[in-house]
């Protein structure tokens, strides 16, 4: 195959079997099931036209920026939004005519939410006291909760008296304690500092897989949905444009859009010169060399206008000449920015376009670069993405 | 969700019945104003005569323009302490005296009239008895009066609508070098501008709507209008006192269409200028 | 100004010398400072000084007014500090009108007469009041605007003409009575003027926007997700409304009650015009007290006991106010 000539790494061995991948298992029925689900404000059309299939134990994320439908959709989900067209069908039950009140799924909101005059206790207990659960089975569940969100001390208090860390984990334990079939969380983490948000997404998912509980999560941090999510569904303009696993969505973006969205990407634009079923040759002006792509395009014809991405970390920085002909370009460094872990160049190539490439910090002291370095840029065929639209 | 439509339903239908409740007795005291009869609730035809009637009865005439250069006067005063009163309880957190101006600044608007009317009127017998001031009751004793209970309420919307205010516009333009007064003035002081205009407007209308004040701390020929307006009322119902009410309930409403007008057409502006700035309208 | 300088204009100068460099401004300042008087003081003491004087002392004269005997003299009052011949000061304080009120079936059926009908008002404006101003909070911004202005429209219009709108309506040959018998439901006009029912109607309708504006300014800030919360969580709307939005806007409950209640146990101008001669209320009491007995000591110690009446709920008002300003 390709891999001899190329110098392509076999594909990963570990990654997770069929069982933990239901979308790629044709047998696997969906737990929740949206068909062309639309909502309209008026003219303003919100959700649009939205097919999902989600299944269970997953943990879903909405990922969008502001206004692209995300958060109605999963208002939808909770019964607050009623839709225009299309139903929701959740675990083969649908769920039109069933009011929020009755429906066997919970969410954490945004705000939290919080009763502002009940305690901890009195919130986590308050949806379990609308089952008519006997009291001494509520006390029993909610102090398993309370445990489980490291809260036992604070069983007392009121919200206010609460840090931002601590209302989260009370949102999220008064949601989980009536064991919903669906949990809805908007932007869990959004009120968080950054420090204490990664530790509470680890804590998340520890949670979600300790509880087998499906979670639905609307998130605008392309970071957070990465590293939470099974898959994450890219929203905008209330469609969904891409489903996938995250590295799918990052590795395989189908468009420009997503490209740009998850993480920073280097878009040339080329005509695609030569396309066959294992390559494609697109001659870039803003490149300033031949860009070789070891998958087929098929669907365009050559001579065609196309983009081509490559992510930041997968461009090489060398002084000398790089061993290939194709993918190699020169630049001058302008600016350097050290994150720590990695730095970030941004390197204006002959062209006048601006390339970004980040190279791990490998030695504590010594640089390898610096402002106004003329330098190689360079990245292997399977390294870059051609993108039609 | 049907249930919540349900109320949903149930909510407007008080919310009708309660404005029908608060404005079918304005419509009736204007309908009657136009009565052609004495007897004010039977209909006998249509006639304005009754406010001929009201423009030659000197008695109101002079009574309502008393009221109104009182009204005028203890709002224009009220307006100024409130305004003061309000700033140093919304921005001076610690000082002697503290608790005993929030409590005596916000007290008059609980207090029953009857017992404020009451003490001033004591207090201005007993400090006549000690200095010859004020020397008998009138225009001064009625204003002073209606200037302590109203500046109350300025002092509460001016306060409240500072504590909405930033403080840091005030620390920026102490940063920029202006000294406390010119921040006052040159930043406070047009921020709360809306709301110095309805403690004005609120100040003016309870002068002129007192009663019970007015009929303790005013003296001989110095009689408000709502003091002429109970004498002859508590006689019974009588028409050019509709008349008078419908004037007055023009009056107010044609201020309020007004200020509503002014309110859109500022609202109007704003939105273009946000759109003009590319923000978002909200 | 180099140019300016004279010989004399530099010998005046020189003169000078030695006070110039103190601004006559700064100097006049830096005393007053020395002594207590800065600018924030004295802005301070401006509307403490007016209170004090105007509102604060008018009481203490009440109060010593209402431990007086009753004279025929102008004022028709004793004094409380009397001086002996051999110039000894003595304070009398007279009891004689507290014990009078306490003693006189008159005044105590005046004051618990004004609690209730005070206190049904207050019930009765809170559950007219609570829908309309859970209605107004609930409906669109740009309505919101218009409904506010619909109830605080009648309280622009003047208090005592809108108490005099409903002589006209509810006398016996009112517009209630001549629509009733006109439509043949009744024969006889039904007497609703002078009695307790009319002043209840005068106080629930003038009083009820003094309900609606603080219940609305509570309800409009009730957050929508708590009420989605608890749906959420198995909560149906009318359980929800008891659980959450009734317990969340007691503070607006409690001011608007307070705003109707205090002014209402006072109240003279409703129950003279739309109540009968029976109707006993103790602003009634006081103002016939002061204006037709002239007994000024008996109408001061009517009003100090008002007044003590009154202290528990005018704290609670301010307690919650406090509460609502710091939050």
């Amino acid at each position: 195959m390709a891999d001899s000539t190329t110098g392509r790494p076999p594909a990963a061995s570990n990654e997770p079997g069929q069982a933990r991948e239901p979308w790629n298992d044709p047998e696997a029925v969906p737990y929740i099931q949206l068909e062309n689900l639309s909502k309209r404000f008026g003219n303003f059309t919100a959700v649009d036209n939205i097919s999902l299939d989600i299944y269970k134990s997953e943990l879903f994320c909405l990922l969008g920026g502001s206004g692209c439908g995300k958060s109605t959709l999963l208002r939808m989900l909770a019964g607050f939004e009623a839709a225009s067209e299309g139903r929701i069908l959740l675990d083969g039950v649908d769920m039109a005519d069933i009011p929020p009140y009755e429906r066997p799924v919970n969410m954490m909101f945004q705000s939290y939410a919080l009763f502002p005059h009940m305690t901890v206790q009195g919130n986590i207990a308050f949806g379990l006291k609308q089952e008519g659960m006997p009291r001494p089975e509520i006390d029993r569940r909610v102090s398993d909760m309370l445990e489980l969100v490291k809260l036992g001390d604070y069983a007392k208090r009121k919200p206010h008296q609460l840090s931002g860390g601590q209302r989260q984990r009370v949102a999220l334990a008064r949601a989980l304690v009536k064991r919903p079939k669906l949990l809805l969380l908007d932007e869990p983490l959004g009120a968080l500092d950054k420090k204490l948000r990664e530790n509470t997404q680890f804590e998340l998912m520890t949670l979600q897989e300790e509880l087998d509980i499906t979670f639905v999560v609307v998130t605008h941090d392309q970071e957070e949905a990465m590293t939470l999510s099974s898959r994450i569904g890219v929203m905008d303009q209330g469609r969904i444009v891409q489903v996938g696993s995250p590295n799918e969505i990052y590795e395989h973006p189908s468009s420009r859009l997503v490209a740009n969205f998850i993480g920073s990407v280097n878009l040339f634009e080329g005509n695609v010169v030569e396309d066959e079923a294992d390559h494609v040759r697109i001659q870039s002006a803003e490149a300033g060399c031949m860009l070789y792509i070891d998958h087929g395009v098929n669907q365009i014809v050559e001579g065609s206008r196309v983009s081509v991405a490559v992510r930041p970390e997968k461009i090489k920085i060398s002084r000398d000449s790089p061993e290939q002909e194709d993918n190699v370009t020169r630049g001058v460094i302008e600016e350097v920015a050290y994150m720590g872990s990695l730095s970030i160049y941004r390197i204006r190539l002959s062209s006048g376009v601006m390339v970004q490439a980040t190279q791990p910090n490998l030695d504590r002291d010594t640089r390898q670069f610096t402002w106004e370095d003329e330098v190689y840029l360079s990245w292997n065929p399977y390294s870059a993405l051609v993108l039609t639209t | 969700m049907k249930s919540i439509l349900g109320r949903i339903r149930f909510l407007p239908v008080c919310l009708a019945l309660g404005l029908a409740f608060l404005y079918i007795p304005i419509l009736s005291l204007i309908i009657y104003s136009f009565n052609e009869s004495k007897l004010v609730t039977v209909w006998s035809g249509f006639s304005t005569k009754w406010y001929g009637e009201l423009f030659r009865n000197q008695q109101i005439i002079d009574a309502a323009l008393l009221s109104l250069r009182i009204a005028v006067m203890s709002a224009c005063a009220a307006v100024v302490l409130g305004t003061i009163a309000g700033f140093v309880l919304a921005r001076m957190r610690r000082f002697r005296g503290r608790t005993l101006l929030a409590g005596m600044s916000m007290a008059p608007l609980v207090m029953p009239e009857i017992i404020t009317g009451l003490s001033l009127l004591l207090f201005f017998i007993a400090l006549e008895k000690m200095t010859g001031w004020p020397n008998g009751r009138g225009i001064t004793t009625v204003t002073i009066a209606h200037i302590t209970f109203s500046m109350a309420y300025v002092a509460v919307i001016v306060q409240s609508r500072l504590a909405d205010m930033d403080p840091s516009l005030e620390e920026a333009a102490m940063d920029l070098g202006a000294r406390p007064l010119k921040v006052f003035f040159a930043i406070t002081l047009p921020i709360v501008a809306p709301a110095l205009i309805s403690g004005w407007l609120l100040a003016f209308t309870l002068s002129i709507d007192d009663l019970v004040i007015a009929s303790f701390v005013s003296g001989p020929g110095a009689s408000t209008l709502p003091m002429v307006i109970f004498s002859k009322v508590r006689l019974g119902v009588s028409p050019d006192i509709n008349a008078l009410a419908t004037i007055i309930i023009g009056i107010v409403a044609l201020g309020v269409l007004l200020a509503a007008l002014a309110f859109k057409r500022q609202e109007r502006l704003q939105g273009r200028d946000a759109r003009l700035a590319n923000l978002p309208e909200d | 100004m180099r140019m300016g300088y004279t010989p004399l204009g530099q010998g005046l100068v020189r003169l000078f010398e030695p006070v110039m460099h103190v601004s006559p401004g700064k100097s006049v300042s830096r005393l007053l400072r020395a002594a207590g008087v800065t600018g924030r003081n004295a802005v301070i003491a401006i509307p403490l000084l007016w209170l004090l004087l105007f509102f604060l002392i008018p009481f203490v004269i009440v109060l010593k007014i209402s431990f007086a005997e009753y004279a025929t003299a102008i004022p028709p009052y004793t004094d409380l500090i009397q001086w002996g011949d051999d110039a000894l000061m003595s304070i009398k304080l007279n009891f004689g009108n507290y014990l009078y009120l306490v003693e006189d079936d008159l005044y105590v059926a005046a004051y618990l007469n004004s609690a209730r009908i005070a206190l049904v008002s207050t019930v009765m404006c809170l559950l007219i009041g609570y829908p309309m101003a859970y209605a107004i909070a609930r409906s669109s911004p740009a309505n919101r605007n218009i409904l506010l202005m619909l109830v605080i429209l009648p309280f622009w219009t003047s208090f005592l003409l809108r108490v005099y709108a409903w002589m006209g309506i509810l006398k016996n040959n009112g517009v209630i009575n001549n629509l009733l018998m006109g439509l043949g439901i009744i024969d006889e006009p039904i007497v609703m003027m002078q009695t307790d029912f009319a002043v209840y109607l005068g106080i629930i309708y003038s009083y009820l926007p003094f309900m609606i504006l603080p219940l609305y300014a509570n309800l409009e800030k009730l957050d929508v997700n708590l009420l989605e919360a608890a749906a959420d969580l198995g909560c149906k709307p009318f359980k929800a409304f008891l659980l959450i939005t009734l317990p969340l806007s007691l503070p607006g409950i409690i001011a608007g009650s307070m705003l109707v209640f205090i002014p209402a146990v006072g109240e003279f101008v409703i129950p003279s015009l739309l109540g009968g001669p029976d109707t006993l209320m103790i602003g009634r009491v006081l103002w016939d007290e002061f204006f037709n007995n002239r007994d000024w000591p008996v109408a001061s110690a009517v009003a100090i006991a008002m007044l003590v009446f009154l202290v528990i709920p005018i704290m609670l008002f301010q307690h919650y106010q406090n509460r609502q300003a710091q939050t």
